[in-house]
């Protein structure tokens, strides 16, 4: 299915629609936020296509550890590299966002220090891996590190800043991600055009480093 | 993964209370990591009174929370360096990983409940006692000692399985900790206001959660690292 070439370019049309509406389309103009909130289609996205990388990645990883097939370990790496993409890109979107709402590019607001710890879990992961030369007990114990990261994760993005004082959305009376609080339109073309949109072009940049993967230790096995 | 895994049969106990006999006679003999993180407590809480002398609350919370990581690291740190592959291999054949690791979680618990103890008290005698609530202070400190101990536990286990034990500790270690370093921190600020605040409750809970989650992962990851 991944070597299929629909869902490539599904995920181009959706993007290009994203860029359309986030650029040209009709937002409400709300105030503070007035145009910035064109960043939905982005920044907000970045953080959901990063969350499905990561959870794509540690399943392999279970997978890994369940099964000792090498692939799944290829696998949950090139998720977690694109995931890291994502929330780099998603931080720096952010900041952007924050610059023009909340005063300041970076403010040290939980959100953002939950972003940043979470880029830091990952890179570590990377680290972790390339410090580890034998090939098996890389998978293992980077398997074990992902999934132990994965669980600690969740509490860092989901639990913690809603229980400090955020400026971000979704913290105290401050929801976000309901039809009610965001116009309808742009919660409709968030969900079906820029989610999917910007997730089949990370699983497409994802495959693509897949079979590099896959070619080099082909290359290299048969030397 | 089956629910058994979770349950321990009295054999089991056996064995865990028998490793962790092993571990706390070593220390015993070899009196190796406890005066040597000891030491480490004194000196930095030293430098740190040289420095600051009496400084005031929040800096003294986030220096003290800062200054537990560390003594975590090194105390944590050393559990697994003692144990090279052949002494692995041995303990697998007579106990399983299961009860090794809940035998390490057990002994570094108790070794930084002592270490947090003593450089909370260091911490009082050298760089004052700024806090209003001293007792609810030191139950917050042991509590938060004991949260930190298990996260190092198993990152040290990853760690050793990696070699490069120190560096490779904090790369890992240190954001992984941050979010329970962050709500303790929060913890403790209750203990330096005077008036009355909420939340106490709810974040030792949401704490406690985090512990049980530590261990429940390492109990079923653990295994896996173990093999060679």
């Amino acid at each position: 299915m991944l070597r299929k070439n629909w869902w490539k370019i599904v995920g181009i049309v959706l993007l290009v629609i994203t860029f359309i509406e986030g650029f040209l389309g009709n937002v409400p103009r709300k105030p503070i936020l007035h145009e910035t909130i064109r960043n939905y289609y982005f920044h907000v996205v970045m953080w959901m296509s990063m969350m499905i990388f990561f959870i794509v990645s540690v399943t392999y990883s279970v997978k890994y550890l369940r099964s000792q097939k090498h692939a799944a370990d290829i696998y949950a790496e090139e998720f977690a590299k694109t995931g890291i993409v994502f929330s780099l890109l998603g931080i720096t979107t952010g900041s952007v966002w924050a610059r023009y709402t909340w005063g300041a590019f970076w403010s040290n607001d939980p959100k953002q220090l939950g972003a940043a710890i979470a880029i830091l879990i990952y890179l570590a992961y990377v680290v972790l891996r390339n410090s580890i030369p034998d090939i098996d007990k890389r998978a293992r114990i980077s398997a074990v590190y992902n999934i132990f990261a994965f669980a600690m994760l969740f509490p860092t993005i989901f639990i913690i800043p809603r229980l400090v004082e955020s400026l971000h959305p979704g913290g105290m009376g401050n929801p976000v991600f309901n039809s009610q609080d965001v116009d309808p339109k742009m919660h409709l073309i968030f969900l079906l055009i820029a989610v999917p949109g910007w997730t089949l072009m990370g699983l497409w940049i994802t495959s693509l480093r897949i079979r590099l993967r896959f070619l080099n230790e082909k290359k290299f096995g048969h030397e | 993964m089956h629910i058994t895994q979770f349950i321990l049969i009295p054999k089991q106990l056996k064995h865990i209370f028998t490793l962790l006999k092993k571990d706390v006679l070593l220390e015993i003999r070899q009196q190796y990591s406890f005066y040597g993180v000891i030491l480490y407590a004194a000196s930095s809480i030293f430098v740190l009174h040289l420095a600051m002398e009496q400084p005031e609350s929040a800096v003294w919370n986030g220096l003290f929370w800062m200054n537990q990581l560390f003594i975590c690291v090194n105390a944590v740190a050393k559990s697994f360096l003692q144990e090279n592959r052949g002494r692995s291999l041995y303990y697998y054949s007579i106990a399983g990983a299961k009860d090794f690791i809940l035998a390490k979680l057990l002994f570094n618990m108790v070794l930084m409940l002592l270490m947090t103890l003593v450089s909370v008290l260091l911490f009082l005698l050298l760089l004052g006692s700024p806090m209003n609530k001293v007792l609810l202070f030191i139950f917050i400190s042991c509590f938060g000692g004991i949260s930190l101990s298990f996260v190092f536990t198993f990152v040290a286990a990853i760690a050793a399985r990696a070699q490069q034990n120190a560096a490779i500790m904090a790369i890992l270690g240190f954001p992984l900790i941050i979010p329970q370093l962050l709500l303790l921190m929060k913890l403790s600020n209750i203990a330096f206001s005077d008036v009355f605040q909420s939340g106490l409750s709810s974040i030792i809970l949401l704490l406690s959660a985090f512990d049980v989650m530590v261990i429940a992962l390492a109990v079923i990851l653990f295994p896996f690292l173990w093999k060679d």
